[in-house]
């Protein structure tokens, strides 16, 4: 079932529930006060009524029956005066200011056990047909007369209905008043509630520089915009990136696949020569296996950066992955006239990936080999300590380095800093490294103190449980 | 050798079939899961390529429910995705091998024609022989035409891989997977220089060549 469009605000829903919930709560309260004012009035004229039996009960004993009638009639006289009725052994009224009765009253003595109706002298002249309650005692006395006297409730009554009115009035009005600062305060913070989503719109809408309103009052609606706010920044960092590294893959893959069409159009224009055509594919072969792996290179960083399961985490060997990274690469930095050396503490082991440590591992080595191969006695020393709960592999050449300024862009991908490009290379190598560092929760730094470049890949400590 | 590819894109799967073709094996195509599982379990098959992402059905079940059903064909599984968890998923649901998109064809004909021979009971050979070569398990020894060669540990685990597949092409990835146990993809031509080595052990001051090289796909091993 649909509500009909006000109800479906929060604010109408909120004030609704405000207005029973005020309801039910000003109810019990009108109850609760009207019943035991009535209570305390009962009593008071229970009171009373005991005092007139006494009094009585004293003139009947000092001057029997004569004088009690004639105590009795000088009261009923009074103003305001209380019930009083002698009734004979039958029940006729004898004496007092009661005209008539509801029957059945003085067949019990002692307290009538509800309010009972009457008729007053004179009433009749007064108010048409008007029955009053009251409450009386009857007492028998010794010659089976009875003697009633009794109190009019319409006091109390009246006092209850005065209580009721006065109650139900102001709480009437505080609930009113209530429900009205309610809303329009309620109001004011749904509306800016209003202001966040038509502006979350616009934003959705494709104006992504727009941002969120805040008010400056520092309450829970202004950390919540700003929080936002600055998500928003951090997607359109991010946006910024995405499109930093697709204007970059583009211009990359551009190069190579014009190199690839160019061969393979050379070698279609001059087929005569069975040698050379063959060349060329081979060559074109080669180019798009190195295509291949920059695309292999490009998704690994993009999911390692999206965050990668925690799942391929496991406790690793780092002086074994260093180990065999080493042996992979000792002929190759043999063949290059690279003394490559390890130096590496026994059984360091951290929680992570071994496929990806041992990747990023080989392609700082490899970076290493490459650019300091046209050194004088060029060396390259891997080190692996142990560095209180965590770990860090530093490799360290004696090639030309990175001046400072640089560094930081070194990692970033694509980033080939020698302008010539003349080693071969994607330039996604210390990028992936970075990002598997990153991912392992670590860091890869980059430094030259003294000759060469270091890169330290630093593992953290492993959390505990 | 009879290979069952189960893969959805059409232009893909036409063009890998004239490529086995061309290397002188016999593909059928099923484009989706369950036309895959059906051919499967109907046909003989030597080698079962098949995608991950398939409509219908996809490609980890069908091979999980072959194998339940007893079906030891060797498989291998190919995938857009390349985490190494996915990698160990999909060797788990039984595949054999597992190739990342996208690779070079030579590396797909490698690995498929290395998982045919592994059916063969070679793994359990202790002794390997091409030509004068003969290499022995369990005394890990090595000889050329009667005459010991002594071999690192490394460059001995590098020939057993390639006598084992004697005849086969073995691409860079391939031995890199087997004889260091890492899957990813070698930078330059590190593996090259351990061939090399190890061609400077085996075939230096001998009259023929042994180990191969394959251009634009890897090495073999093969007597002339």
């Amino acid at each position: 079932m649909r509500l009909p469009a006000v109800m479906r605000t929060t604010a109408a829903r909120l004030s609704a529930l405000y207005l029973l919930l005020f309801a039910i709560c000003a109810t019990v309260l009108v109850v609760y006060v009207t019943s035991l004012s009535v209570r305390i009035l009962t009593v008071q004229t229970r009171d009373a009524i005991v005092e007139e039996v006494a009094d009585l009960g004293r003139a009947y004993r000092r001057g029997g029956l004569a004088t009690l009638v004639r105590v009795l009639d000088m009261r009923s006289r009074q103003p305001g005066a209380n019930l009083y009725l002698l009734a004979g052994p039958t029940g006729q009224i004898l004496s007092g200011n009661v005209e008539a009765l509801q029957p059945g009253v003085l067949d019990h003595s002692g307290w009538t056990e509800r309010p009972f109706t009457y008729d007053r002298y004179g009433d009749a002249q007064r108010s048409r047909g008007g029955k009053h309650t009251a409450v009386a005692q009857v007492i028998e006395l010794p010659n089976a007369m009875k003697l009633l006297v009794g109190r009019d409730l319409g006091e109390p009554e009246r006092f209850r209905t005065v209580v009721r009115r006065a109650l139900m009035a102001a709480l009437g009005m505080m609930g009113l008043g209530a429900l009205l600062i309610w809303y329009f305060v309620g109001r004011r913070a749904l509306k800016r509630i209003d202001n966040v989503s038509e502006a979350s719109r616009q934003i959705m809408a494709g104006d992504l520089n727009q941002r969120l309103p805040v008010s400056g009052a520092g309450d829970e609606f202004d950390r919540l915009s700003s929080n936002l706010n600055r998500m928003l920044d951090r997607i359109n960092a991010l946006n910024e990136g995405l499109k930093q590294v697709s204007d970059n893959i583009a211009h990359d893959l551009k190069t190579p696949l014009t190199r690839l069409r160019n061969r393979a159009e050379a070698a279609l224009a001059d087929v005569s020569d069975e040698a050379a055509s063959r060349a060329a594919l081979e060559q074109t072969i080669a180019e798009s296996d190195q295509l291949i792996r920059t695309f292999n290179a490009i998704l690994m960083i993009s999911r390692l950066e999206a965050g990668y399961s925690a799942e391929s985490l496991d406790e690793i060997d780092l002086s074994a992955i260093l180990a065999d990274v080493v042996e992979l690469y000792e002929p190759l930095a043999e063949d290059c006239g690279v003394e490559l050396t390890a130096e590496a503490s026994d059984d360091v082991s951290v929680v992570g990936n071994r496929e990806l440590v041992g990747q990023a591992l080989s392609n700082i080595i490899d970076n290493a080999i490459k650019y300091s191969s046209e050194a004088e006695a060029p060396k390259v020393k891997v080190s692996l300590k142990r560095e209180g709960d965590g770990a860090r592999i530093v490799v360290q050449d004696t090639g030309p380095g990175i001046p400072p300024e640089d560094r930081e862009r070194a990692t970033e991908r694509f980033v080939r800093l020698e302008p010539s490009r003349s080693q071969p290379g994607s330039g996604l190598g210390l990028s992936l490294a970075k990002a598997v560092m990153k991912f392992h929760g670590g860091s890869l730094e980059l430094d030259g103190a003294g000759e060469g470049l270091s890169v330290a890949m630093t593992f953290p400590a492993r959390k505990k449980g | 050798m009879k290979i069952l590819l189960i893969e959805d894109d059409r232009e893909a799967a036409e063009y890998l079939k004239k490529a086995f073709f061309e290397a002188g094996h016999i593909a059928d195509i099923a484009p989706d899961g369950e036309t895959g599982f059906n051919l499967a379990d109907n046909g003989s098959y030597d080698v079962y390529v098949v995608d991950r992402l398939l409509p219908r059905r996809d490609g980890l079940s069908v091979i999980s429910e072959l194998r339940a059903k007893g079906d030891t064909t060797p498989a291998l599984v190919l995938s857009a995705l390349g985490e190494v968890d996915d990698r160990v998923t999909g060797l788990r649901a039984g595949g054999d091998d597992y190739l990342t998109k996208p690779y070079a064809f030579s590396e797909l004909l490698a690995r498929v024609e290395v998982l045919r021979r592994r059916v063969g009971a070679k793994d359990v050979e202790t002794r390997y022989v091409v030509g004068d070569l003969e290499l022995d398990r369990l005394t890990h020894q090595v000889r050329r035409a009667g005459q010991e060669i002594t071999l690192q540990p490394r460059e001995f685990r590098l020939l057993e891989y390639l006598m084992r597949n004697a005849g086969k092409v073995v691409t860079r990835t391939m031995l890199l997977e087997h004889v260091w146990d890492y899957h990813f993809d070698p930078q330059t031509n590190v593996i090259d220089v351990h061939i090399s080595r190890l061609r400077g052990k085996i075939e230096k001051g001998f009259d023929s060549p042994v180990l191969h090289t394959v251009r634009g796909a890897g090495y073999m091993l093969r007597a002339e």
